[in-house]
């Protein structure tokens, strides 16, 4: 028997394997959606990973036991090796996901990836009309191309996720873009509320929908779900609602390190696609293998387990239903990554999340008054 | 019980070693499956109607009995679930 070394412990909270990835290709995107998740200086990032390298990382990361594969962005299809890295990654085992904007996407890129082994492609809209979605996008082509695109992924016989990132400018349509998927012949709907995180947060007061609205919104979501069941449709409707309109936190990512592992186009990798906005060392692909990225690396053990906890958290009985919730939200509402997320009523900063529903009841600014999110306005986040 | 099932489009059936089980896989999400689930879903193939299956099942586990109410009960579920299509 070989002795344990005596350095750094090994994988020390016997953490389970990693079962999703996500792979952001890349940063680069033809849109300008003012609430996407990227980080605010994503003009900074050079030197995306190369082919072998992210061939690399989806061989490591089977071989760990990750079974879901998101290729994402920016907008995914800016990378001209994606048709190898699908190739691979179906031929390693993954179920693969392709997470786009539709805009770049052919007839026959889509049936291209299918023949290379693509499992599933995700098509997001901003808006159920060509007017607002191509104001929210900032591109005046945007809608006609997702609803060809749409309907190709259709005709190609993939499985069809649609995907709307619900907001205060949008919400009002629920029963429009509810209907819109019905006659795509969407197989799951996402109804997705906008969370605050990278340029979401930068835009939080334009973007917030008022509780109103959101009550509406259910409602309208709920009746259409019983419509459906009446029908015998096997559409599915997931309407995410907004966190800040709750009173106890979100699991968030399921835990820390537990079960999502998400590495950036630059090959940083991080436990939610957001946490670059902490003030932690994450590892990079490129100096470490993924197995001690995951298991073993400060970054990743950061928060595992409880002990990093202080009060509200520590003496909470509900800590290991939420773990504290968000580390992100903690850090950008509070300036302090370890305090329970504010989401949490218990919160002693609870009183921002109220501010913030306070702020929605009454905003009136459109959709001009919001930062689009393209490399100039990226620029300014770090020119400083 | 002469009905085919068969996986619904885009949905995945594989064995995986990091989780000793059987899981089924679908856009964006993934579902780990018991024992009995496992051996049940692995006799799915577009191919063999429930019957057959039922059949097959009782051959592999001859101590377990008769499976038929246990083995059609959880196909319609996994039907209702839209997992499996029956035709």
């Amino acid at each position: 028997m070989t002795r344990p070394e005596a350095s750094a412990p090994v994988n020390p909270h016997k953490a389970g394997p990693p079962l999703w990835l996500l792979a952001e290709l890349t940063y680069r995107c033809p849109l300008q959606c003012p609430y996407c998740s990227n980080p605010l200086d994503f003009a900074q990032t050079e030197r995306e990973l190369t082919t072998e390298e992210w061939v690399s990382v989806l061989r490591q990361g089977r071989a760990m036991g990750a079974a879901q594969l998101g290729f994402s962005g920016g907008e995914p299809l800016v990378r001209q090796d994606l048709p190898e890295l699908i190739a691979e990654a179906r031929q390693l085992g993954y179920y693969t996901n392709l997470i786009t904007s539709g805009l770049g996407l052919t007839e026959a890129k889509v049936d291209a990836f299918a023949e290379a082994g693509l499992d599933h492609i995700q098509v997001s809209f901003q808006a159920s009309d060509p007017e607002l979605n191509n104001a929210v996008a900032g591109s005046r082509k945007a809608f006609d191309q997702k609803l060809a695109m749409a309907r190709a992924v259709k005709e190609a016989g993939y499985p069809m996720v649609l995907n709307f990132v619900i907001h205060r400018h949008n919400i009002h349509q629920m029963n429009d873009i509810m209907a819109l998927c019905e006659r795509l012949g969407a197989d799951y709907v996402e109804l997705a509320t906008c969370q605050y995180y990278g340029w979401a947060f930068e835009n939080r007061e334009g973007l917030m929908p008022s509780k109103a609205q959101l009550v509406q919104a259910e409602q309208e979501v709920n009746q259409y779900r019983e419509r459906l069941a009446d029908s015998g449709s096997a559409m599915k409707l997931i309407f995410v609602t907004p966190d800040y309109y709750e009173e106890r936190p979100k699991a968030c990512m399921n835990g820390w390190g537990n079960l999502f592992l998400t590495v950036a186009p630059d090959g940083a990798a991080l436990p939610c696609h957001s946490a670059r906005l902490l003030p932690i060392d994450f590892p990079n692909v490129r100096d470490m293998d993924l197995q001690s990225i995951w298991y073993d690396s400060p970054g990743f053990n950061h928060y595992r387990g409880d002990s990093w906890m202080p009060e509200p958290c520590r003496s909470c009985d509900e800590k290991e239903k939420d773990f504290g919730g968000c580390r992100c939200q903690a850090y950008l509402l509070t300036g302090n990554a370890d305090n329970a997320d504010p989401v949490c009523s218990k919160s002693s900063y609870h009183d921002r999340i109220l501010a913030a529903r306070k702020a929605a009841d009454h905003a009136t600014a459109g959709l001009t008054g919001l930062t689009y999110r393209n490399a100039n306005n990226s620029r300014l986040f770090f020119r400083g | 019980m002469h009905q085919v099932p068969r996986f619904r489009r885009g949905f995945r059936f594989q064995w995986e070693p990091a989780q000793e089980s059987y899981v089924l896989l679908y856009p964006e999400g993934m579902v780990k499956l018991n024992g009995s689930a496992g051996a049940i879903l692995n006799e799915v193939d577009g191919q063999r109607s429930v019957a057959d299956i039922i059949a097959n099942l009782e051959q592999q586990f001859p101590d377990a009995g008769s499976l038929e109410d246990d083995v059609s009960g959880f196909l319609l579920d996994a039907c209702q679930q839209h997992w499996i299509e029956l035709s």
